[in-house]
C-alpha cells in the first residue's frame, strides 16, 4: 500500500498573497497528494516545528515579497538542527535569476517561478520523491 | 535523518520526546509498513499512560479553534499536549487538503504542543486508521494529554467514542431546532457537549435545546452528576474554556480506577481489535479480489448469475488464496 506524497505549503512573512499557493494545493490535492497549509504569515520557526511534526516529504514555501535570501537560509538551519536534513524544499513564487542560482546552491532543490504550470508543479515533487527514495 | 532508519531504532528516541523520530514514525504506522510492526508493538507496551479526549462536531463547527484554545490552557498546567488533527481525503484522487494547523497557529511557537495532520485515507467513521497508533507513539514519548480530533462528521460517524477516554462533542448554534437534539446518533456519544460561538446571540437557544434534551423523561428533575455538562465556550472571549477543562478533569477522575472507567476501557480495547482485524481483512480481500472480481461482474451484467450468488464465489475464491499464500509462507519458512 502505497502512501499518498505528504506536502507542507507555507508563506512566510508579510507577504498576503495566496492566491497562488491555493491554486498548488488544489493541484496537488488532485493529484492524489496529502497538503497541509499553514496560512499567512507564519515565522521560518513556525514553518520549520510544523514540517517536521508532520514528516512531509516535501517543504513547499512560496514567496511574492522578496525576502527569500533571508528566509531560506534560517529554514536550512534550523531543518539541520532538528534532524530533518533529507526533508525536500522548494520554492515558489516571483524572484530573480540571481537569487535561484544561489537557492540552489543552499539546498533548495527546485524554484518553481510564477509561470509554471501546475502539472510541471506535479511532475517535480513526484519525481523528486522518487528520487530519494523510501525513508 | 538521511539513509533509511530501522523502526526499532526509532523508539528511543520517540522516548526521548524527540520531534523528527515521532513524526518518522508516525509516518510508518500511516503507511502501514510491515517493518515497522514490531516497534509499534514495543511503543504499545510503553504507552497508556496518557488522558485521550476526543473532539468531534459537525464541520464547521469550531472544532480546531476549541482544540488550540484547550491545548493552550492545558500548557499552562505543564501537561505536554499531542494533537491529532483529522481532515477528509477526496473520494476522487485520494489526496487531502489539511488545514486543522490553520486553527492552531497560536500553538505553533511551543515545543510541548505535537500537531499532526492525518487524512482520512478511506477510513469512515471520522477517523483515520493510524490515529491510534499516532496516539500511542505521542503517549510513549511522554505527553500527557492527547486530543484526538475528528473529521467534521455527520449524525452518525461516531467512532471517536470508541477511541477517546473522554468525548467531546461539539455543537455550534444556528444549526437546528429542539428536535435536532433529541435525535439519535452524534449527541448521545457526548461525555460533554460544548456549545461553541457562543458569543453570537442564538447561542443561548442552542445551550437551552441541548440542556433540556438531557432532561426529557428524568421527570423535569435535574440531570444527575453523571450527565453529559453542557458547556457555552467563545473563541472570541476565552469564555467556557476553563470550565470545559474542569469538566474534562472530572471525567477523568470519574473514568479512572472504576467500574464504569475499566467498562470503558475493556469496550475501546475491543473495538480496537476488531477494527485492526477488519483492516487486515478488507486488505487482503481488495489485493486477492483484483482479479477475480472482474470476471465475475461480467457475469453478473449479463445476468447470469446474482449478486448474492456471485460475492459468495468471489469470497470462497478470495479466501482460498489467502489460504495458498498462508501455506506459502509456511513452506518457505519451514
Amino acid at each position: 500500500m502505497s502512501q499518498p506524497i505528504r506536502v507542507l505549503l507555507a508563506k512566510v512573512g508579510l507577504d498576503g498573497h495566496d492566491r497562488g499557493v491555493k491554486i498548488v494545493a488544489r493541484a496537488l490535492r488532485d493529484a492524489g497528494m496529502d497538503v497541509i497549509y499553514t496560512g499567512l504569515h507564519r515565522t521560518p520557526e513556525e514553518v520549520v516545528t510544523a514540517a517536521v511534526q508532520e514528516d512531509v516529504d516535501v517543504l513547499g514555501v512560496s514567496l511574492l515579497s522578496g525576502v527569500q535570501m533571508t528566509v531560506f537560509p534560517k529554514i536550512f538551519d534550523m531543518l539541520r538542527a532538528s534532524g530533518a536534513d533529507d526533508m525536500i524544499v522548494v520554492a515558489g513564487g516571483v524572484m530573480p535569476d540571481e537569487d535561484v542560482v544561489s537557492l540552489k546552491k543552499m539546498g533548495v532543490s527546485k524554484v518553481l517561478l510564477q509561470d509554471t504550470p501546475p502539472q510541471t508543479i506535479i511532475d517535480t515533487l513526484t519525481r523528486l520523491v522518487e528520487e530519494r527514495g523510501a525513508r | 535523518m538521511g539513509v533509511y532508519v530501522p523502526s526499532v531504532e526509532l523508539i528511543a528516541r520517540v522516548q526521548a520526546g524527540e520531534t523528527a523520530a515521532i513524526g518518522r514514525l508516525i509516518s510508518r504506522a500511516e503507511s502501514g509498513l510491515a517493518e515497522a510492526r514490531g516497534a509499534l508493538a514495543r511503543i504499545h507496551k510503553l504507552a497508556g499512560r496518557a488522558h485521550v479526549v476526543g473532539v468531534t462536531g459537525v464541520p464547521g463547527s469550531g472544532k480546531s479553534t476549541l482544540v488550540s484554545g484547550l491545548a493552550q490552557r492545558l500548557r499552562t498546567g505543564g501537561d505536554k499536549v499531542g494533537v491529532i488533527a483529522i481532515d477528509p481525503s477526496s473520494p476522487y484522487s485520494g489526496g487531502s487538503i489539511l488545514g486543522d494547523r490553520i486553527r492552531m497557529s497560536d500553538l505553533s511557537a511551543d515545543p510541548g504542543v505535537y500537531i499532526r495532520s492525518m487524512a482520512t485515507h478511506g477510513a469512515t467513521g471520522g477517523m483515520a486508521r493510524a490515529a491510534l497508533e499516532a496516539a500511542d507513539i505521542l503517549d510513549a514519548a511522554g505527553f500527557g494529554v492527547i486530543i484526538l480530533e475528528t473529521v467534521g462528521v455527520g449524525q452518525d460517524e461516531v467512532e471517536i467514542v470508541q477511541a477517546s477516554h473522554t468525548t467531546v462533542v461539539v455543537s455550534a448554534p444556528g444549526l437546528g431546532d429542539e428536535v435536532q437534539a433529541i435525535k439519535a446518533g452524534l449527541l448521545e456519544i457526548a461525555d460533554i457537549h460544548v456549545v461553541s460561538k457562543c458569543d453570537r446571540s442564538d447561542a443561548n437557544r442552542t445551550l437551552t435545546d441541548l440542556k433540556q434534551m438531557l432532561t426529557l423523561g428524568t421527570g423535569g428533575h435535574e440531570p444527575s452528576d453523571r450527565a453529559a455538562p453542557v458547556i457555552g465556550t467563545s473563541a472570541v472571549s476565552g469564555e467556557g474554556i476553563d470550565e470545559l477543562l474542569e469538566a474534562i478533569a472530572r471525567h477523568r477522575d470519574l473514568t479512572t480506577d472504576t467500574d464504569a472507567g475499566l467498562a470503558r476501557r475493556q469496550s475501546i480495547a475491543e473495538f480496537r481489535l476488531r477494527k485492526t482485524a477488519e483492516n487486515l481483512l478488507y486488505d487482503r480481500f481488495n489485493a486477492a479480489a483484483a482479479s477475480a472480481s472482474a470476471k465475475l461482474a461480467g457475469q453478473l451484467m449479463r445476468r447470469e448469475s446474482d449478486p448474492y450468488t456471485l460475492a459468495e464465489e468471489l469470497l470462497s475464491t478470495t479466501l482460498e488464496r489467502e489460504g495458498d499464500h498462508e501455506r506459502d509462507v509456511h513452506s518457505k519458512s519451514a
